[in-house]
C-alpha cells in the first residue's frame, strides 16, 4: 500500500482551477519528484497533503488513512507528515534550539529540557551544535534551512514534503543542505520534494513527476523523464532548463 | 529605414557647455543680514521685556547678551558662505568646475545653517515679547506665578485621578482590545457573526467622540438605574467609556499588528502540528507584540490626554481642579500648569515610540 495516495485531487482559488486531476502515489522509503514551470502547482500539491490547504475535489490518503476533507485529523496527519518551505519560515523571535523544540514541547508534551536535549543531539547530526543558542537571523540561508528540515524532523515524521528548498539559497550553500536530503534518502525517509535541482532530482529521486499547468503530465523514473522524455512539454520544459545552464 | 539605424545615425554628439553653479552670493548676504537683524531684534525685544518688568534688568541684560552671543556665533558660518561663493567663482573663471561647485555647495550649507538657528532665534524673540507685550498682560493671564503656587500642589495631586484612569484603562483596553481584535478575525463560515458583531463595534466605538461616549455612560448609567454598574464612581465610568471607546482603536492596531506576520510563520506552525490557539500564542502573538507596541504607545499617548475629557461628568481631574482655580482667580495659569503636567509625562513617551520605532527599522533591516 502506497503511504501517500493522491487521488483525482482537485484544487480552485476562487474561480481558478490549480489543480486539475492529479493522481501520485509515494511507496513507503520512496523519493518523488515534482518538477515543473512556476506556477505549475507544485507548492499547492505539497500543501494540499499536509492539510494547509482544503482540496476542492479528490482524495488524499495517507498511510490509509483519508487525508482530506472534513473531519481530517490534521493533527495526526502533521505528526506522520513534516514540511519544509522554501523560506526556511524560522521563528525569529526564537533561539534555534527553541524552534526545534516547540513542536515536541506543545504538541508532543514533551518537557522543555528533554526536547531542547534532543533537540541539540539532531542540531549535532547536521553540524550545527554550536548554533543551537543563537537566533535565526544570525545564520546563513543554508544554516536556516538545516534548522528547517531538523524542525521538521524533530516530532519524528515518516514523511516529509519539501517545497524547493534550496530555491532561496545563494549557489555556494545549495550543496549543504542537499547533503541533509540525500542522507534522509539513503537512511529510507520517504520524501515528496518539487525542485529546480535537476541533477540532484535525477541522482536521489526513484519516481519525477512533470506538472504543468495543474496536470501531472508525465512521470517515470528519473532516467526516463530526464533521458527521454515522452511528451513535447516535458520536452521543452528540459530543454529550457539545460538553457539556463541548470542541468 | 528602421528606428535603430535613425538612431545610429543621428548627428555625432556634441559636449554641452557646463553649467557654472548657482551664485550663492546672495544666499550668503542674507544669512549675514540674517544674523545681525537677529542680534538687533534681541536688544530690541529685551528693551521692551525691561519696560514692562521693572526691577528685572540684571536678568533681562543677561538673558539678552546670552541669546545675542548664541545668535551671533552664526556670524561665523555665514561670513564663511561669502567667501565660499567669491572662491566658487574664482574656481569657476579658472575652469576648476569640481572646486567650483564643491565650493558652491559649503556655502549653500553654510548659509541655510545660519538661517536656520536665526529663524529659531526669531521664533522665540517673538513669543518673548508676545508673553511681555501689552504690560505684560499675556504672562500674567497664563503664567502668574502667585497663581501657580497657590494651585499647583492641588492640581498636581488630582492629576493623579488622571493618571490612575489612564493606568487602568490602558490595561483594561489591552485586555478588550485584544479580544475584540481576535473576535474581527474569527475563521470560517462558524465565525462570520462574531466578525460582524466586532466589525460594527469597532466602526461604531471609532465613529462616535470619546466625550460623548463618557458624557453618555457618566450621566446615562445612573439614570438607567442599572444594576451595579450604576453604582459605580464618576472615575469608573470614565474608565468604562475609555476602555469601550480606545479598546476599538487599539482592536485595529492589533489586528494590523497580527495581519502583518507573513502567512508563512503560521504555515510552518500549523505544519509542524501545533493547533490554532497555540500558533497564536506561540509564533504569531509574541512577533506581533513587538510590531504593535510603537503604535500602542501612541494610542496611549491620545488617551491620557483624553482623561481630560472626563471633567464633563464631573470627575475632580486635574482640568476641572484648575478650573476651579482659574474662575476664583479669573486667571488660566492654574490651567497652564495642567498643561505643563501632560507635556511633563509625554515627551519621555513620544521620546520612547521614536526609540521603539527606529529599532524595529533596524531589525527590519538586517533580516
Ligand atoms: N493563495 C493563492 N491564491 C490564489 N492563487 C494562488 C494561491 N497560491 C497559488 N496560487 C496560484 O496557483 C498556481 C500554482 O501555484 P504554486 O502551487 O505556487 O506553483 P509552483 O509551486 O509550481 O510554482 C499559480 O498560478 C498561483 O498563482
Ligand atoms: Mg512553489
Amino acid at each position: 500500500m502506497p503511504f501517500i495516495e493522491i487521488d483525482g485531487v482537485h484544487k480552485s482559488y476562487g474561480d481558478t482551477p490549480v489543480l486539475k486531476g492529479i493522481d501520485l502515489n509515494v511507496e513507503q522509503h520512496q523519493v518523488v519528484t515534482l518538477i515543473g514551470a512556476s506556477g505549475s502547482g507544485k507548492s499547492t500539491l505539497l500543501r494540499c497533503i499536509n492539510g494547509l490547504e482544503d482540496i476542492s475535489g479528490g482524495q488524499i490518503r495517507v498511510d490509509g488513512e483519508v487525508a482530506s476533507g472534513r473531519g481530517t485529523d490534521v493533527d495526526r496527519l502533521r505528526r506522520d507528515v513534516g514540511m519544509v518551505f522554501q523560506h526556511f519560515n524560522l521563528f525569529p523571535h526564537m533561539s534555534v534550539v527553541r524552534n526545534v523544540a516547540l513542536a515536541p514541547m506543545r504538541v508532543g508534551g514533551v518537557p522543555r529540557a528533554v526536547a531542547e536535549e534532543q533537540a541539540r543531539v539532531l542540531l549535532e547530526r547536521v553540524g550545527l551544535a554550536d548554533k543551537a543558542d543563537r537566533m535565526p537571523d544570525q545564520l546563513s540561508g543554508g544554516q536556516q534551512q538545516r534548522v528547517a528540515i531538523v524542525r521538521a524532523l524533530a516530532t519524528g515524521p515518516r514523511a516529509l514534503l519539501l517545497d524547493e528548498i534550496t530555491s532561496a539559497l545563494d549557489p555556494e550553500l545549495v550543496a549543504e543542505v542537499l547533503a541533509i536530503v540525500r542522507e534522509l534518502a539513503e537512511g529510507g525517509m520517504t520524501m515528496l520534494l518539487a525542485t529546480h535541482e535537476m541533477g540532484f532530482a535525477r541522482e536521489v529521486s526513484n519516481k519525477v513527476c512533470f506538472l504543468h499547468q495543474g496536470v501531472l503530465l508525465e512521470e517515470g523514473p528519473p532516467e526516463q523523464i530526464f533521458g527521454e522524455p515522452q511528451q513535447e512539454r516535458t520536452r521543452a520544459f528540459l530543454r529550457r532548463i539545460v538553457e539556463a545552464g541548470r542541468l | 529605414m528602421t528606428v535603430g539605424s535613425d538612431l545610429l545615425t543621428a548627428g555625432p554628439a556634441r559636449p554641452k557647455a557646463a553649467a557654472p553653479p548657482r551664485n550663492a552670493l546672495p544666499l550668503a548676504g542674507t544669512a549675514v543680514a540674517a544674523v545681525l537683524a537677529a542680534v538687533a531684534l534681541t536688544a530690541v525685544t529685551a528693551l521692551s521685556v525691561m519696560d514692562a518688568v521693572p526691577g528685572a534688568g540684571v536678568a533681562v541684560t543677561a538673558g539678552a547678551v546670552i541669546v545675542a552671543a548664541a545668535v551671533l556665533t552664526q556670524l561665523r558660518p555665514a561670513l564663511r558662505a561669502v567667501r565660499s561663493s567669491r572662491k566658487a567663482a574664482e574656481a569657476w573663471a579658472q575652469d576648476r568646475r569640481a572646486d567650483a561647485r564643491r565650493a558652491v555647495s559649503e556655502a549653500r550649507e553654510d548659509a541655510w545653517t545660519a538661517l536656520g538657528w536665526c529663524l529659531t532665534a526669531l521664533v522665540v524673540l517673538g513669543a518673548v515679547w508676545f508673553l511681555f507685550a501689552n504690560d505684560r498682560a499675556v504672562q500674567r493671564t497664563f503664567f502668574d506665578r502667585d497663581v501657580i503656587g497657590i494651585s499647583i500642589s492641588e492640581i498636581a495631586s488630582a492629576f493623579g485621578t488622571n493618571l490612575f484612569i489612564a493606568v487602568v484603562a490602558q490595561v483594561l483596553i489591552l485586555v478588550w482590545g485584544l479580544a475584540l481584535a481576535l473576535a474581527r478575525m474569527a475563521p470560517g463560515r462558524a465565525g462570520r457573526p462574531l466578525r460582524l458583531l466586532a466589525t460594527s463595534y469597532i466602526d461604531g466605538f471609532r465613529a462616535v467622540p470619546a466625550i460623548i461616549i463618557i458624557y453618555l455612560i457618566g450621566f446615562g448609567l445612573p439614570l438607567a438605574k442599572v444594576p451595579f454598574l450604576s453604582s459605580l464612581s464618576p472615575v469608573w465610568f470614565a474608565i468604562l467609556a475609555l476602555t469601550l471607546t480606545y479598546g476599538a482603536y487599539v482592536a485595529e492596531v492589533f489586528r494590523a499588528g497580527i495581519e502583518s506576520i507573513a502567512p508563512g510563520q503560521s504555515a510552518a506552525a500549523r505544519s509542524l502540528g501545533l493547533s490554532q490557539s497555540s500558533t497564536l500564542r506561540h509564533v504569531v502573538l509574541p512577533q506581533a507584540t513587538r510590531r504593535v507596541v510603537p503604535p500602542l504607545l501612541n494610542d496611549f499617548i491620545s488617551l491620557q490626554k483624553d482623561t481630560a475629557l472626563v471633567n464633563v461628568i464631573g470627575t475632580i481631574d486635574a482640568f476641572n481642579q484648575s478650573k476651579i482655580f482659574a474662575s476664583n482667580h479669573f486667571n488660566l495659569s492654574s490651567v497652564t500648569v495642567v498643561a505643563a503636567l501632560f507635556i511633563l509625562i509625554t515627551i519621555p513617551q513620544a521620546r520612547l515610540v521614536d526609540r521603539l520605532v527606529a529599532r524595529e527599522q533596524r531589525r527590519g533591516k538586517g533580516a
